[in-house]
């Protein structure tokens, strides 16, 4: 009972035989290898799995794979500018807000929707909209920093 | 040099493949022909088991195998071992019951693996395991460690009568005692330190691999420690040589603890990949973490402390029941004994401390160290009865501690509880901490909270953990089944650049770029040339891993010693080539050079020597420049520090909102302050977290309530406030860098200066005591029960 499924991810057409049932992220994951985007629960709380669909954040466990097809998704995989760190990537290297990796993908493309989305984000805007994304290790002290700071370079014109 | 070295904020080595996806976790790792393993759990907390139909599971399509205990069993598989003997009050081994890795005849907690399908794909294998039949003759369930003590109560294995594993003591009683009898003051105190579930952001995965052409195993696993689950698995469970067994632990999601023991998954899907003859892959779904890993804490307290009539500390009596849950988890019974009753002195000079603990077994997930592991349970009793001492006797609480710190002059300083302090000032982390949270302000910001209807609170938390544990022979007569020493290989290449191999394990701590700078600091090369390696027993010589903030003080002194090794024989090579005594050759700044001229050769100059060695010492040095160094501690760690935290209650909701939060820690020398700062930052969320929010819930049943992220409360960013972090120096005074170890402070000096400031905050209100976590409705109701009791 497979369904084809096609759509661009990161610039590139794929398609796949998937199952219905199969979620976006296991179709990243599994079927295309792109096992950047990350998968921490199964109640759609943790953002690990965050990517851009058609320009949106969304969390990619809480996605069909079918759901989105024909769509345009990005992943952590494709937020770079070939060897040259996106500017919250670079943001998050920076001020250190990172550790053990594993949120990491998932919060950076949250950051980016947001600093798309609110020009100079507050700390307490940054801190409301990484309700969705836990992350167990930093504290949020130098995520919240990093945003900050990337949201700014991105105002610079390199988003 | 390069301004990479020891105390430089050098941005990490690890985060350009975390940043870009490229990381490699283990379930991105995928072995070709795999096959999925989906675990069967037991729905109930307590039952017998009757019997397993797997028959319609093994038709199911894609099916390769089912099995179950018995599997297991008939092929001598052995049970999980428990790596810490703790001995009764008189003298006797605690009850160490059996932990299968499938269960045998019974089932001891929601959670417990029955039965594994294993399949083509994860859906076939969990559609499949639907299929299987399990009869349950459901028994009545304990799940409350000081309940599961009293007579009558359910019981779990026959030899642990009433549920007992071990009661245990430290200290002197008689002396105790008598000091608390005659005291001017006595305070007491009944906490409970809730249980928590460790939450790292990575499930655990393991991946099994049987070469059938060499008969070597390959285990894949999301572990802080692969050597150990080597030793473990291979010696007691599946009873594998070590050289035909080969531990990987890539590139690991965090840990804080749970990731250290050996897992029935591990051994598992090890032993299936023979059986099947393909590589077999397990990843936990959330909920599953939530019933298989390890969770922490769950001790209930009773304290009295006795003082002075100026406040001075004669004695502390404490008495604990500790829950190790349905089975002993590897460490587990270290915990709420050598790695707790210890530090029950704290910073203070209370001259008696006694200690009882009771471990209980009860229908829970098992409990192990969790990110402080005891020395948060030890922190949160003195610091808790210190400041309701404080309050009870009108003395502020800053003073009472200072009253009672260790004086600067008084090491190495012996405690009653068998530590000895090597260094420390407590004192001026006080101090610093007061400042950064302007303690003198408070009142005055107290008075125009209330303004506005809000209660506000402050609350101090001075903590000492002990760190970097060992040495090896300490630890093995209190018990410890394992040496507790480090290992370090410094490999330099022909050209110059290294790789290290450490067995400590980086989950998170960026190992690999504070161990580069280290190497940096000493042998002069860029840190672009250094690569560091962990996580492989193919690799690396040997290693106990990572936990109780050990990699720096025990794996960084590895480091040294196998640069030493590398310095001297550098000297020996140079002194050939500059054609000099080797007792003349200095090395500084990446140079060897003759001392007192401008002679000198380049540490890459003398690598290439050493590879190359056309002219060299041959007949004296042996060619190559690669050196292993083991390193034994010679005592414990002692970081410590000052926590304070400030509190803002709503009067109609019960929520506590920490409107500020100020640490001042000394961790010795600080090798890279971004990434020590980072260390504290999430140390603190967890230690809040607990305080305020995380609570693990099981129904009468068994049945764990708080199973998921939308019952159990993960901090998440607009619950916490940004920190004010700070650190002072005190070298530790045994270990070559002089380092002490960070990696859990935050969790240590959080609860208890978040749950004082919430007192603090109530205590115009009559409430004495609150238990964590202080939820809203927790808040709500000792408000207003409380305000009734004033009015009484």
């Amino acid at each position: 009972m497979a369904t084809t499924v096609s759509m661009t991810v990161n610039g590139k057409a794929v398609k796949g035989d998937v199952e219905a049932r199969t979620l976006l992220v296991q179709f990243l994951r599994e079927h295309l290898g792109l096992t950047g985007t990350h998968v921490g629960c199964d109640t759609s709380q943790c953002g690990a799995c965050v990517v851009h669909v058609d320009g949106n954040s969304v969390k990619s466990c809480t996605l069909l794979a079918v759901q989105a097809e024909g769509a345009q998704v990005t992943t952590i995989e494709g937020l770079a500018n070939g060897n040259e760190l996106h500017p919250m990537q670079a943001a998050f290297r920076e001020h250190h807000g990172l550790q053990c990796g594993f949120c990491t993908p998932g919060m950076v493309m949250s950051a980016v929707d947001l600093a798309k989305k609110v020009k100079n984000p507050s700390e307490q805007q940054i801190r409301h909209w990484l309700e969705g994304n836990i992350c167990r290790c930093t504290g949020y002290h130098n995520i919240v920093k990093a945003i900050k700071a990337g949201a700014t370079a991105m105002q610079g014109g390199q988003s | 040099m390069s301004g990479d070295g020891i105390g430089a904020a050098v941005r990490r080595k690890e985060d350009a493949r975390f940043l870009r996806g490229r990381g490699n976790y283990t379930d991105d790792i995928n072995r070709p022909g795999q096959l999925y393993a989906y675990i069967l759990r037991s729905p109930h907390a307590h039952a017998d088991l009757g019997a397993i139909d797997t028959s319609k599971a093994k038709r199911a399509p894609g099916v390769v195998a089912v099995f179950t205990g018995a599997d297991l069993a008939a092929d001598n598989v052995g049970g999980l071992p428990c790596g810490w003997l703790i001995k009764n009050k008189d003298g006797s081994p605690m009850v160490e019951p059996p932990h299968p890795v499938l269960a045998q005849g019974r089932v001891r907690h929601v959670g417990d693996p029955v039965a594994v399908v294993i399949a083509e794909s994860r859906n076939q294998a969990k559609d499949a395991a639907e299929q299987i039949s399990v009869s349950y003759k459901e028994l009545p369930a304990i799940t409350d460690a000081a309940e599961a003590i009293k007579p009558g109560k359910p019981q779990l294995f026959e030899a642990a009568k009433n549920n007992l594993c071990y009661d245990w003591h430290i200290g002197e009683k008689d002396a105790v005692d008598a000091a608390l009898k005659k005291a001017a003051h006595v305070t007491r105190i009944d906490i409970v330190n809730n249980r928590l579930v460790p939450n790292a952001m990575e499930p655990r995965s393991a991946i099994g691999e049987y070469d059938r052409g060499t008969g070597e195993y390959t285990l894949y696993t999301t572990s802080q420690n692969p050597h150990v689950i080597r030793l473990l698995m291979g010696a007691f469970v599946l009873h594998l040589p070590e050289h035909k067994l080969k531990v990987v632990a890539p590139d690991v999601g965090g840990g804080f603890g749970s990731k250290i023991y050996h897992y029935a998954e591990e051994a598992f899907v090890t032993w299936a990949s023979a059986k099947v003859g393909k590589p077999v892959k397990w990843t936990a779904e959330r909920s599953e973490s939530f019933i298989s890993d390890a969770q922490g804490r769950d001790h209930v307290t009773h304290a009295e402390l006795a003082l002075d009539k100026d406040g001075k500390f004669l004695a502390l009596k404490v008495s604990t029941v500790a829950n190790m849950g349905g089975y002993l988890s590897t460490f587990a019974p270290a915990i709420p004994t050598y790695l707790y009753a210890t530090l029950l002195a704290g910073t203070y000079t209370t001259p008696a401390v006694y200690c009882e603990v009771k471990a209980v077994f009860t229908n829970t997930v098992p409990v192990d160290a969790y990110r402080g592991a005891g020395r948060p349970e030890a922190t949160y009793v003195v610091e808790r009865i210190v400041e309701t001492a404080a309050r009870e006797m009108k003395i502020d609480p800053a003073e009472l501690r200072r009253r009672n710190y260790v004086p600067k002059n008084a090491y190495p300083y012996q405690t009653p509880v068998a530590l000895q302090y090597d260094s420390g000032d407590y004192f001026t982390t006080l101090d610093m901490a007061l400042k950064a949270a302007d303690y003198a302000g408070f009142e005055k910001r107290r008075q125009e909270a209330a303004k506005h209807g809000k209660l506000r609170g402050i609350g101090l938390a001075s903590y000492i953990e002990a760190c970097g544990i060992a040495p090896s022979a300490v630890a093995g007569a209190l018990g410890a089944r394992a040496g507790l020493y480090e290992t370090a290989e410094v490999r330099v290449h022909p050209t110059g650049s290294i790789t290290m191999y450490t067995g400590t394990h980086s989950h998170g701590q960026g190992h690999e770029t504070t161990f580069a700078q280290l190497i940096s600091d000493r042998l002069g090369v860029p840190i672009e040339q250094i690569e560091v390696v962990h996580g492989d027993t193919s690799k690396i010589p040997f290693g106990m891993g990572t936990y109780g903030s050990r990699s720096l003080a025990v794996g960084g002194s590895a480091l040294v010693k196998a640069m030493d090794k590398i310095v001297n024989k550098g000297k020996k090579i140079a002194a050939h080539l500059l054609e000099a005594a080797e007792a003349d050759i200095e090395f500084k700044d990446g140079k060897f050079t003759v001392a007192g001229t401008d002679r000198s050769k380049a540490f890459g100059e003398i690598a290439f020597a050493a590879y190359v060695p056309h002219n060299y010492p041959i007949e004296t040095v042996e060619p190559g420049l690669d050196e292993t160094a083991f390193y034994d501690p010679k005592n414990f760690t002692f970081p410590s520090g000052t926590h304070v935290a400030e509190v803002e209650i709503d009067r109609d909701t019960g929520a506590v909102h920490v409107v500020g939060f100020a640490a001042a820690d000394d961790f010795g020398r600080i090798i890279n302050p971004l990434i020590v700062e980072g260390q504290v930052h999430g140390g603190l969320a967890q230690g809040i977290g607990q305080a305020l929010c995380e609570n693990t819930v099981y129904n009468d049943d068994g049945q764990l309530v708080t199973g998921s992220y939308m019952d159990y409360c993960m901090p998440r960013a607009d619950n916490l406030p940004s920190f004010s972090v700070a650190t002072n120096v005190t070298l530790c005074t045994h270990n070559p860098l002089g380092v002490k170890g960070c990696g859990e402070a935050g969790a240590i000096g959080a609860p208890a200066a978040i749950m004082n400031a919430v007192v603090n905050a109530l205590a115009p209100l009559g409430v004495k005591d609150l238990a964590m976590p202080a939820t809203p409705e927790r808040v709500w109701r000792a408000i207003h029960g409380g305000q009734r009791q004033a009015a009484d």
